[in-house]
C-alpha cells in the first residue's frame, strides 16, 4: 500500500494562504461566474458551486428538454491503482468487483465492521489495474486502514481531476458535434476515453437524472476548453449550464439518495442510531453474498438478515396534492409516527407529488394502507396544516426510455 | 448578634453562583472574601495604567448558559465573544492553525498529512459522543452508589440508562475515554506530531500529568463540553476579563439583596456539637449563620478551616489523599504594541486566538519530566492569548493585555519553597521562548505580572495553586469527587456544605458546582428551586 502525501516546508508554506478563500474555485469557475446571474451559491465539500444560476425551474426543464451541464467536479474523487486493486475494492465495498469489467462504471456502496453505510459513490474502472471512486464525503483514512496486505495505491484527485455532467436528451447530440466520434457506441455505464486538447477526456454514459446523460472528466488544466467545445458545439442543441436546485428536482424524479440528505453516514453521525445498513437506505440490492470471502460489513449484514432485517427501510411515497412534503413526520391511521420525508417535490415529469422516506420495517411494504403525511406549510407567516394520505410506490418515478437507448436517439 | 441564614467563605465564581441562588431563594446571605476585590480565580485587575489583565483563568466556555439566564448577568454586563480557533508554531517555521470553517479547518491539517485532515470527522464525531454522554451530568448531583434513597437509585439508574443507551461501542469508548491517556488516544487517529500535539494540549491544561499519562484523555473532554451560545466545543473571551462574571454575579447578588465583605479572611469555621455555625475571621471576629458554604477546596475548607477532631477518622485520610498538585503557573503581559509572529501571515485570524509554541506530544512529556523533578519547565507548555485583539476594554488602543498559561510549574523547586528569584527566572523562561518565535518581544513590554504556584495559594486560596481545585482523573470525578459518600455537596459537619471546583463537575469556570450545592442546601432547608431554570436539553 502506498499513498502520496506532500509534507516538506516549503510545499507546507505555499500552501498557507488558504485560509484567506474559505470555498475554492472549480476548474470551469470563470465560466459559471460568467453564467452565474442569481449569484446564487452553495458550499458543496468546500467549493464555492453554484445553487441556481439564472432560474430554478427553467434550468431544471433544459435538463428534461434539451441538454444540462452541471459541474461536477468538488465531487470527491479517488485514484486507486495496483496489482490489488480489484481486490482491494471487492474487500472494501459491497458489489462484486470482479465482475466490473475495464471500461465499466457500477453505482455501489461500502460499508463499517458494523454493516452501517460508510457512504455510496460510483466505482469506474478505468483499466484493469486502475479504478476512480467517486463519492460524497471523504474517506482516505478508512481507504488507508483497510489497505494493507494489498499491493495497491490511493490517492485523492478531487482537485486534480474535473468533471461535468451533461444530461438530457440532446446530451448526446452535443457530444456528437463535439466532435466525440463513437460515443454513440456508449450504453448505460459504459467508459471510453476521447482525444482532447493535449490529453484526453473519459466519458461515461451515466449520471444524476435518470434521463439520457454522460459525464465527462478530464485533468483540470483541460477543464476550460472541454467547457467551450461543449458550449460551441451545443448551441443548436440548447446547452445551457444549470446548477444545484434543478439537478435534485431531476435526482428525486429518479430516485436517486444523497448521501448526508437522505441518510446520515457511519462517520459522521454522532447520535448512534442514525447509522444504516444498506438494506435500510434501498441498497441491499448491492450487497453481494455470493462473492466469495470476507467483505466488510458482511457478517453484521448477514446477522441483520436472519433475524428479519433491520430496522428500517428507504422507500418512494406518493402524497395527495400538490404541496411538496419536505421532512414532514410520516404516520400510520394519522397517530402512529413511522417515519420520516428526506426529500420531496412536485414532479413536474409525472405531475405527482412524490418523496423520498425513511420508515419503520413493517409500513415500508408496497401497498402498505393508511399512510399519511402532515405537512406543515408556511403561508405569510401562517402554518397550513395538512395532513394528506400517502402510498408506498416503486421508484424511479420516472422512467424514461431514452436513458437507456442505444444508440441514443438524436432528439 | 445578627445571624445570617448562610455564609459563603469566598467570592470565586462558584461561590457567587452558588450565593446568588441562595439568596433569590429568600435566604439572607453573606459573601466572605479574604481579598479586597471578589472574583477568586476569575478576576480582572488593572496592575498598570490603562491594563487590564484577566490575571488567572483567561478564556471562557464552560460557564453553563442556564446559570447566565438565572442570574440575569447579561443584564449586569457580561458578555462573552467567541474567537477563531488557534495556532501551534512549529520549529522549523511554519504552524498549524485551528479554523472554525470547517473545509479551510481541513485544508489547514492536509498541508501536513491528507489522511490525519480526513480522520479529523472521525475523531471529532467519538468526541463529539462522548460529550453529549457527559454534558447532562454537570447539572446533576452525583448519585451515591451506596445509597438507598430513591433519588439516588434513581440518579444511578439514570446514569446506567444513559451509558446502556451508548450502544456498545460507545459504551467501551467512554471506558477507554475515562481512563487512557490522550497520547495513545490520538495515535489511534492521527499520525503528524504537529497535530497530535494541538490536540493534546486540552488534555493536559490544569492536570499534573503528561500527556502519556493515563486519565488525561477525559481532561481533553473536560475541555470540549462548554460552549459559547450553543456553538459546543468554542471558547470566547469575556469582554473585560474574565472578572467581567464574576463582576456581574456579584452585582446580580448584590441586586437581590445579598452583602459581601470584602478583606474578611476566614480564620476557621466554627463547629459546635457536630454542627457548623458561623466564621471566625481573621482578627477574631465571630460571625454566626445557620449554615456555611465554602467555595475554598476540599483540602482548605477541611485541614485548615476547621480542627481535625471535629472530623471523622476515614473522611480526614481521604481528603488528604485527594490530589489537588500544582502543575501550572501564569504569565500575564502589558504590550505597547502588537508582537509579530514572523511565521503567521500578518492577517492570519490565529493572532485574535489561543497560540501554543509545542509542537509535539514528546516535547509535552519532557516538559512533564522536569516537574516530576521538582523544577519548571525548560522548555514549557504555553497556552498564549491576546484578547485585546477582540476586547477593546483591556488596553489603550493600539497597547494589549497578553495571557500565558505555563505547563508545567512546580508548587515547591526542588523541595524547597519558592523565592523570588526562582519567580523572575520562571518567568524568563516563558518570555523567551516567546521571543524564539516574536523578534523584538522583550521590547515591547511594559508591565509583567508573574505566577507561580506560590502566587496562586497565596492570593487566591488554591492549594498548590491547582487550578481545577483537584485534578479530573476518573478515581476524582462524579461520586468520587472529592470523596466517596460526601460527592453531594454535604459534609459530615452538619451545616458544612461545599460548593468550589473541588466538587462534581470539577474544575474551569462553570459555575456548575456552586449551583449544584444550592439545589442540595435548598433541598435540605425544603425550599423550592423555582428559580433554577432546568439544565438546558441535549438533544
Amino acid at each position: 500500500m502506498r499513498h502520496f502525501d506532500g509534507k516538506c516546508l516549503s510545499t507546507r508554506r505555499a500552501l498557507q494562504p488558504h485560509f484567506r478563500k474559505l470555498k475554492l474555485d472549480s476548474p470551469f469557475q470563470p465560466r459559471l461566474d460568467a453564467l452565474n446571474l442569481q449569484q446564487a451559491w452553495y458550499d458543496w465539500a468546500g467549493y464555492k458551486a453554484p445553487s441556481a444560476l439564472w432560474d430554478e425551474e427553467l434550468e431544471y426543464f433544459a435538463i428534461r428538454s434539451q441538454a444540462a451541464v452541471f459541474d461536477i467536479s468538488p465531487m470527491v474523487k479517488y485514484r486507486i491503482e495496483g496489482e490489488d486493486a480489484e481486490a482491494f475494492l471487492d474487500r472494501l465495498t459491497l458489489r462484486d468487483v470482479t465482475k466490473l469489467k475495464p471500461g465499466r462504471v457500477h453505482y455501489t456502496a461500502w460499508c463499517d465492521d458494523d454493516g452501517f453505510v460508510l457512504d455510496d459513490g460510483t466505482l469506474f474502472r478505468l483499466s484493469p489495474t486502475r479504478f476512480r471512486l467517486c463519492c460524497q464525503e471523504r474517506h482516505l483514512p478508512w481507504l488507508l486502514d483497510s489497505a494493507p496486505g494489498f499491493e495497491v495505491e490511493i490517492e485523492e484527485e478531487t482537485e486534480t481531476v474535473a468533471g461535468l455532467a451533461l444530461q438530457g436528451p440532446t446530451s448526446w447530440s452535443v457530444l456528437n458535434a463535439a466532435g466525440f466520434a463513437g460515443s454513440e457506441k456508449l450504453k448505460p455505464f459504459d467508459i471510453a476515453s476521447f482525444p482532447h486538447a493535449d490529453g484526453e477526456v473519459t466519458i461515461s454514459r451515466t449520471g444524476f437524472t435518470g434521463d439520457l446523460g454522460y459525464e465527462l472528466f478530464v485533468d483540470a488544466k483541460n477543464a476550460l476548453p472541454l467547457w467551450d467545445r461543449l458550449f460551441e458545439a451545443g448551441k443548436l442543441f440548447g446547452v445551457r449550464a444549470i446548477g444545484y436546485h434543478a439537478l435534485n428536482t431531476a435526482r428525486i424524479e429518479a430516485g436517486l439518495i444523497v448521501a448526508n440528505a437522505d441518510f446520515v453516514t457511519a462517520e459522521h453521525a454522532i447520535r448512534q442510531d442514525r447509522v444504516r445498513m444498506p438494506d435500510e437506505i434501498g441498497l441491499g440490492f448491492m450487497v453481494d453474498l455470493k462473492k466469495p470471502g470476507y467483505f466488510n460489513g458482511r457478517h453484521a449484514i448477514e446477522n441483520a438478515r436472519k433475524k428479519g432485517g433491520p430496522a428500517h427501510v428507504l422507500v418512494g411515497l406518493e402524497i395527495e396534492g400538490n404541496v411538496p412534503a419536505e421532512h414532514a413526520i410520516v404516520y400510520h391511521r394519522k397517530t402512529r409516527e413511522v417515519g420520516l420525508v428526506s426529500a420531496a417535490i412536485w414532479s413536474p415529469l409525472a405531475k405527482r407529488n412524490i418523496a423520498i422516506v425513511s420508515l419503520q420495517r413493517d409500513y415500508g411494504k408496497d401497498g402498505t394502507a393508511d399512510l399519511w403525511v402532515e405537512i406543515y406549510a408556511m403561508r405569510e407567516l401562517q402554518y397550513v396544516r395538512l395532513m394528506k394520505r400517502a402510498k408506498v410506490v416503486p421508484r424511479p418515478f420516472v422512467k424514461l426510455d431514452r436513458r437507456a437507448a442505444t444508440p441514443p436517439g438524436a432528439f | 448578634m445578627k445571624s445570617w441564614d448562610a455564609i459563603v467563605v469566598g467570592a470565586g465564581h462558584n461561590g457567587l453562583v452558588n450565593a446568588c441562588y441562595l439568596q433569590r431563594a429568600g435566604l439572607d446571605v453573606l459573601v466572605v472574601e479574604k481579598n479586597e476585590w471578589v472574583g477568586g480565580a476569575a478576576v480582572s485587575r488593572s496592575l498598570t495604567p490603562g491594563f487590564l489583565y484577566s490575571n488567572c483563568s483567561y478564556v471562557c466556555s464552560l460557564f453553563r448558559p442556564e446559570i447566565m439566564r438565572d442570574l440575569e448577568l447579561p443584564k449586569f454586563g457580561l458578555q462573552v465573544i467567541s474567537y477563531e480557533g488557534g495556532a501551534v508554531f512549529t520549529r522549523d517555521g511554519d504552524y498549524l492553525a485551528n479554523y472554525r470553517d470547517h473545509h479551510a479547518h481541513r485544508r489547514e491539517f492536509a498541508r501536513f498529512s491528507r489522511k490525519d485532515a480526513e480522520a479529523y470527522d472521525r475523531y471529532a464525531r467519538d468526541v463529539t459522543r462522548q460529550c453529549r454522554f457527559i454534558q447532562p451530568l454537570l447539572m446533576r448531583t452525583a448519585p451515591d452508589p451506596t445509597s438507598l434513597k430513591p433519588r439516588d437509585i434513581g440518579e444511578l439508574l439514570y446514569l446506567g440508562r444513559k451509558f446502556a443507551g451508548l450502544g456498545a461501542r460507545e459504551m467501551a469508548d467512554t471506558l477507554r475515554f475515562w481512563t487512557m491517556s490522550i497520547s495513545d488516544f490520538l495515535d489511534e487517529y492521527f499520525e503528524t506530531d504537529v497535530i497530535k500535539a494541538n490536540f493534546a494540549l486540552s488534555g493536559i491544561i490544569g492536570t499534573a500529568l503528561g500527556p502519556m499519562s493515563p486519565g488525561t484523555a477525559y481532561v481533553l473532554l473536560h475541555h470540549y463540553m462548554g460552549e459559547v451560545d450553543g456553538s459546543v466545543g468554542a471558547w470566547g473571551y469575556a469582554r473585560g476579563g474574565m472578572g467581567a462574571i464574576t463582576k456581574a454575579l456579584a452585582d446580580s447578588f448584590r441586586a437581590s439583596g445579598g452583602t459581601i465583605r470584602t478583606e474578611a479572611e476566614v480564620e476557621r469555621i466554627l463547629v459546635g456539637n457536630g454542627r457548623a455555625g458561623g466564621v471566625v475571621l481573621a482578627g477574631g471576629e465571630e460571625v454566626r449563620a445557620k449554615l456555611v458554604v465554602s467555595n475554598a477546596d476540599v483540602k482548605r475548607t477541611f485541614l485548615k478551616f476547621v480542627e481535625e477532631k471535629e472530623l471523622p477518622d476515614i473522611f480526614l485520610r481521604r481528603v488528604k489523599n485527594f490530589r489537588m498538585r500544582g502543575s501550572s503557573g501564569k504569565v500575564n503581559i502589558a504590550l505597547d504594541s502588537m508582537p509579530e509572529f514572523p511565521a503567521l501571515p500578518p492577517d492570519s485570524p490565529c493572532l485574535r486566538a489561543d497560540m501554543h509554541f509545542t509542537d509535539s506530544v514528546e516535547r509535552m512529556e519532557r516538559a512533564y519530566d522536569d516537574w516530576k523533578a521538582g523544577r519548571w519547565s525548560a522548555d514549557p507548555f504555553l497556552d498564549m492569548v491576546i484578547p485585546t485583539t477582540l476586547d477593546p476594554t483591556m488596553a489603550p488602543p493600539g497597547k494589549h493585555f497578553m495571557s500565558c498559561f505555563v505547563q508545567y510549574c512546580p508548587p515547591k523547586v526542588e523541595g524547597r519553597d519558592w523565592t523570588d528569584a526562582d519567580r523572575d527566572a520562571f518567568g524568563e523562561t516563558v518570555i523567551s521562548q516567546i521571543a524564539d518565535y516574536s523578534p523584538g518581544f522583550r521590547d515591547r513590554i511594559v508591565h509583567m505580572e508573574i505566577r507561580t504556584p506560590r502566587e496562586l495559594e497565596a492570593e487566591v486560596g488554591l492549594t498548590e495553586g491547582n487550578i481545577f481545585q483537584g485534578e479530573l482523573t476518573f478515581d476524582q470525578l462524579l461520586f468520587n469527587r472529592p470523596v466517596p459518600g460526601y460527592a453531594q455537596y454535604r459534609s459530615p459537619i452538619g451545616g458544612l456544605y461545599i460548593c468550589g471546583s473541588s466538587t462534581h463537575p470539577g474544575g474551569g469556570v462553570m459555575g456548575a458546582p456552586g449551583r449544584n450545592a444550592a439545589t442540595e442546601i435548598l433541598r435540605d432547608l425544603k425550599r423550592g428551586v423555582k428559580h433554577m431554570s432546568p439544565a438546558h436539553d441535549v438533544i
